[in-house]
């Protein structure tokens, strides 16, 4: 590969601290060689080819913690290589896979399944995770240590919570041992059972059973309360409630160590854009309120919320074309997961580089992954974006192959331009 | 006849009837006063029309029903349409198909008309999406029943004139009642004032942003009313996970002529059937021809339904 040399860049990069416009120098191993303002035109050789960005923005390649790829069991919804190019127009260059797959991923075969079709078939960054317990049962821990080692890097049961306060307490515990990151889906099933929609006005009025803001802060709060005797790597998938913005608040004055993350979705839409029964936005969690999206805005602000995730859950047409209740719940979003954000930087609510840290940086920091900086001598997994650029959500135009976009037609302002794989070009936006 | 020939001018903007809440005012005026015409009709000896002639009307059940169903295919019979009633609950079609395809097979069929019923909300609304023809909600979910509150408003206007200015309480399992919420939006459009009276585990969340009052003392709830609505509670509700049994229900929330003085002297008592004599309602009040309209409410719902099924058949 020979060098390259990217300038003319406003290179924004939290973790080190860069905020200013400059280039970037991509080795022939496709690791970044230097970075930063000393990187222009005139220190470069003459002769070199250069990719002048003309004052986009340069990131680091963006860190997704919560994706569903589909391989094995649903390839129809979505496979290796349909989410690779839907990621790569995103910016998106290393996802964190949920391991609710068909079988699912709760063993060590099937990791190495999963390695081999993700090396063959991905031209992005695939971090696998395991579940909890053995097929999301909530009864039988997995081995931990044994798929740690096989290059898991983090346990959740995805779509679930561990229910059972007494495992989940041994879960904890284990976890610490082995250094394990664990990952909650924080609902708790009975109070939310057959629910699809917030409670409150909305499923009143649509006479659906609802999903109560309290099925969500009751499983933070045991699991919070269990993480003060049992401390170990805890990180809660998503929040969707304000509810549970003043426990983890609560929690972290009090000195507890654990992380949180969101989803783009609850943070741009709320129970209202459901409209007449519209089962693309039917998610897991659910919306909720318009206070309850603000609240979850300021909580970025605040630092209470460390990670913005797209919530990425590919659905085929079939599973979506049915009466609400019966719908698949999940909203495709990794195409859009930055451009959607962009929108809180624009309406002034969160600033810039915070948005960048919660899907760079913080993300790769509780994973412990080498991802999500431009640090040098690490692989060039690099997003340069145009901050102003208009468009509007097709869904036909997108990659994924399920197209259960919930905000078609949405019209929305900054887009990718150039996406880096380990120093090769492997998205460019026309 | 010659009633009937009056309001031709009939306009609907709505192709379908899927809820309450799609209509306007003077849609709903139009439709009251189209089904007054029938319900004279209905009492004679002559009960056949041609309105409908040529036309097939499907009912699709998805859920068991008799007076809605029964009513649906008298009222399409009286108008001269091609009723067929297809009962789900037995049939292949319950095994594994979706709505969508349901849908698909009986659209190829040219009806002009669908009635459906179905368990979950919402499910006419998608159906209305992928069909041809006119679909009417016979009852979806928790969410609407929109005939049953017409008929409701209907036999209220029969006796007391007009629904304006009069004070209703609706009783019983709010939570899980489309005929509550189909009510709650019709009455208030027609200008009635609302008391909404339920255990508080059978109140639907936020009932109040819908412009109701509520109560969990039903007394007080009844203070003054004009109409008492009971509803219908379902066995399974009554062990234990909403109420703790059937006698106590009744003791707080179950019609009694005791609980009836508080409503107004001349207060009337109204029930979208079928009934649990005992449970939610004292058997002889249910029975009261004074003051129960049980029986006038099943009889002008085919007239309700006829006024409905002939101005939204026109529309396609």
């Amino acid at each position: 590969m020979k060098e390259k040399y990217l300038i003319n860049a406003k290179i924004i990069d939290p973790k080190n601290q860069i905020n200013e416009v400059g280039g970037l120098i991509i080795d022939s191993n496709g690791l970044i060689k230097a970075v930063g303002k000393k990187v222009t035109n005139g220190n470069l050789p003459a002769a070199a080819t250069k990719i002048d960005l003309k004052n986009k923005i340069l990131i680091p390649g963006i860190v997704d913690m919560k994706v569903f790829v589909g391989e094995p069991g649903y390839e129809y919804k979505e496979n290796f290589k349909t989410l690779s190019s839907a990621a790569l127009s995103g910016g998106v260059t290393s996802v964190l896979s949920m391991p609710n797959t068909l079988p699912v991923i709760d063993n060590v075969s099937m990791v190495d399944f999963l390695k081999r079709r993700g090396r063959d078939k991905a031209s992005i960054n695939i971090f696998p995770t395991a579940t909890l317990t053995k097929n999301i049962e909530g009864k039988q821990m997995t081995e931990f240590g044994l798929l740690k080692r096989k290059g898991i890097v983090a346990f959740t049961d995805g779509l679930k919570a561990v229910q059972n306060p007494r495992m989940m307490s041994r879960i904890m515990s284990f976890a610490n041992q082995s250094d394990s990151l664990i990952i909650q889906h924080a609902e708790d099933n009975v109070l939310s059972e057959g629910g699809c929609i917030n409670e409150g006005e909305i499923s009143t009025r649509l006479g659906l059973k609802s999903i109560p803001a309290l099925a969500e802060k009751i499983i933070v709060q045991r699991d919070l309360s269990m993480l003060e005797e049992f401390p170990c790597r805890y990180h809660i998938s998503q929040i969707s409630s304000l509810k549970t913005i003043s426990v983890i608040k609560r929690a972290k004055e009090e000195g507890l160590k654990f992380s949180t993350g969101v989803s783009i979705n609850n943070l741009s839409l709320n129970e209202n854009d459901i409209g007449d029964f519209k089962t693309f936005l039917k998610l897991s969690p659910p919306l909720r309120t318009e206070n309850d999206r603000l609240e979850l805005v300021n909580a970025i602000n605040k630092n209470l919320i460390d990670v913005i995730v797209s919530d990425h859950k590919p659905e085929d047409e079939e599973s979506k074309r049915l009466p609400f209740a019966q719908a698949a719940s999940g909203a495709s979003g990794i195409e859009t997961l930055l451009s959607l954000a962009l929108e809180l930087a624009h309406n002034g609510s969160v600033k810039l580089e915070k948005i960048i840290s919660a899907i760079t940086c913080n993300p790769s920091k509780i994973l412990g992954i080498k991802k999500g900086s431009l640090d040098v001598g690490s692989d060039a997994d690099l997003c340069v974006f145009d901050m102003n650029k208009f468009w509007s959500v097709e869904k036909n135009k997108l990659k994924s192959k399920s197209k259960n976009t919930p905000i078609e037609g949405r019209k929305l302002q900054g887009k990718v331009a150039l996406t880096f794989v380990k120093g090769e070009l492997v998205y460019k936006n026309n | 006849m010659a009633v009937i020939k009056k309001l031709k001018a009939i306009k609907i903007k709505q192709n379908h009837l899927l809820g309450i809440q799609d209509l306007s005012f003077s849609e709903i005026s139009d439709i009251l006063k189209q089904a007054k015409t029938f319900i004279a009709l209905n009492k004679g000896s002559a009960k056949k029309l041609d309105t409908l002639r040529g036309k097939t009307q499907i009912n699709l059940f998805f859920e068991p029903s008799t007076r809605t169903q029964s009513s649906f295919e008298l009222a399409g019979k009286r108008l001269g349409a091609d009723v067929m009633s297809m009962n789900v609950v037995n049939s292949a079609i319950k095994k594994g198909e979706t709505l969508i395809d349901t849908a698909m097979t009986l659209n190829a069929m040219h009806p002009d008309i669908i009635v459906i019923r179905h368990h979950d909300s919402g499910a006419p609304n998608l159906l209305s999406q992928k069909v041809n023809c006119a679909v009417i909600n016979a009852g979806d979910g928790a969410r609407e029943h929109p005939t049953q509150a017409l008929l409701d408003a209907l036999t209220i206007i029969n006796r007391k004139g007009k629904v304006e200015g009069l004070k209703i309480a609706i009783c019983g399992d709010i939570l899980h009642s489309r005929v509550a919420r189909s009510n709650i939006y019709l009455m208030n459009m027609l200008g009635a004032e609302i008391n909404i009276i339920a255990p508080s585990t059978l109140m639907p969340h936020s009932i109040e942003r819908l412009g109701v009052k509520k109560f969990n003392n039903m007394k007080k709830g009844l203070e003054g009313c004009d109409i008492v609505m009971m509803l219908r509670l379902q066995n399974e509700r009554m062990q234990g996970s909403f109420l703790p049994s059937a006698r106590e229900y009744y003791e707080y929330f179950g019609l009694t002529p005791d609980k009836l003085k508080f409503a107004k002297k001349d207060a009337l008592i109204m029930h979208p059937g079928p009934m649990n004599r005992g449970v939610e309602i004292d058997t002889n009040l249910a029975d009261d021809i004074n003051r129960s309209l049980i029986k006038e409410q099943v009889e002008l719902g085919v007239a309700v339904r006829m006024a409905c099924l002939k101005i939204f058949c026109k529309k396609i």
